[in-house]
């Protein structure tokens, strides 16, 4: 009994605080690594199309992009007003699509480039001619797996 | 001079700089998953082949799409949202009906025998044909076949087709494949 009482006449013990901006600053430092802030400047509009039966893309470092749409307001005195390839961030044609693909394929490792997916993402109003013409590329790059991005749908139908 | 002794700084606010910090960055951080339709295409033909074997006009579903977003579904105009069942049907050939698909007998694991449609569903759109409406039909063919498999799990299985070993869901995808057949584009209805 004499030694609880001696105990208690020390008076309350302040836990000691000072490794909590560490654990704290551990967890930022976590964050602002996992966070991938890299997303490529759109140099297109892209309102995305809608679908239900919608499949995630999980494992970014398989996803390349390809962007479909009317180029944005500041490049259309330059490039029209048709909608237009983006590849990357500059504004592409056709032809240029297989050269890509080779590209991101090479940067990819080995045991990846057969599980790579393409990702389409188009304007909702775009017409399906140039969405066919990157397919039949996509085709002659042997690059098959393709996912047309699309939103989940938000109106039941 | 007495020496002063040395004020220590309160690191008590340090906590809350950097937790005020961590909020941010969580709250910044968009963790958005891309989200899309899944397709296969089909690799590249160098010639087509002279001698493909003719498929009876049974077993196939067209679905046309002209420059103004129509549909034609086996030679009659139809609105999207009849399609998903216009689908089921032509795959599952509950009534063994002249006009559908003719069934394979096929033995498949989990299953024992079954008869397994020979339908394909053939698509083809216009080049005007608009994006969102294309991803439509898509979703919609997909939707139907999805439904089936999802309906076949539950039946045998008594679980969601997601929830399944990858043997069973192969057995269940044997049954309703997704044979969806892209023809070559073409300028149908013109302008």
């Amino acid at each position: 009994m004499a030694k609880f009482r001696k105990k208690k006449s020390g008076g309350q013990q302040a836990i000691n605080t000072a490794s909590l901006p560490d654990i704290v600053f551990m967890l930022l430092f976590f964050f602002m690594v996992s966070t991938t802030m890299k997303e490529v400047d759109l140099n297109v509009v892209v309102r995305p199309a809608q679908a239900t039966e919608l499949v995630k893309l999980e494992r970014k470092e398989l996803v390349t992009f390809i962007y479909v749409g009317v180029p944005a307001k500041k490049y259309q005195s330059l490039y029209g007003s048709e909608p237009r390839i983006q590849l990357n961030d500059q504004f592409s044609t056709v032809e240029d699509i297989q050269s890509y693909i080779a590209q991101s394929r090479d940067n990819m490792t080995e045991a990846d480039q057969s599980k790579m997916i393409v990702s389409i993402k188009a304007d909702k109003e775009c017409s399906m001619g140039i969405i066919t013409d990157i397919k039949q590329a996509l085709r002659k790059a042997a690059a098959l797996k393709l996912n047309y991005s699309a939103a989940e749908l938000v109106q039941n139908r | 001079m007495a020496k002063r002794e040395v004020q220590e700084v309160n690191a008590g606010s340090m906590a809350d700089i950097a937790f005020l910090l961590l909020i941010f960055f969580l709250v910044t951080t968009t963790m958005d998953t891309d989200t899309g339709l899944a397709t296969l295409l089909p690799p590249p033909v160098e010639e087509e082949p002279e001698d493909t074997p003719p498929v009876k006009e049974r077993n196939v579903f067209t679905v046309l799409i002209n420059s103004q977003n129509q549909l034609l579904v086996e030679g009659k105009p139809m609105e999207i949202r009849d399609l998903t069942e216009a689908v089921k049907e032509f795959v599952v050939n509950p009534n063994d009906d002249e006009n559908l698909p003719e069934k394979n007998v096929k033995e498949v694991e989990f299953f024992g025998t079954v008869e397994i449609g020979k339908g394909i569903i053939s698509l083809q759109n216009d080049r005007d044909t608009e994006y969102q409406t294309y991803l439509m039909v898509q979703n919609e063919l997909s939707r139907a076949i999805n439904e089936l498999r999802e309906d076949l799990a539950k039946k045998k299985f008594g679980k969601s087709y997601e929830e399944l070993e990858s043997e069973e869901q192969k057995a269940i995808r044997t049954i309703y494949p997704r044979k969806i057949s892209e023809a070559e584009p073409k300028n149908i209805g013109g302008n």
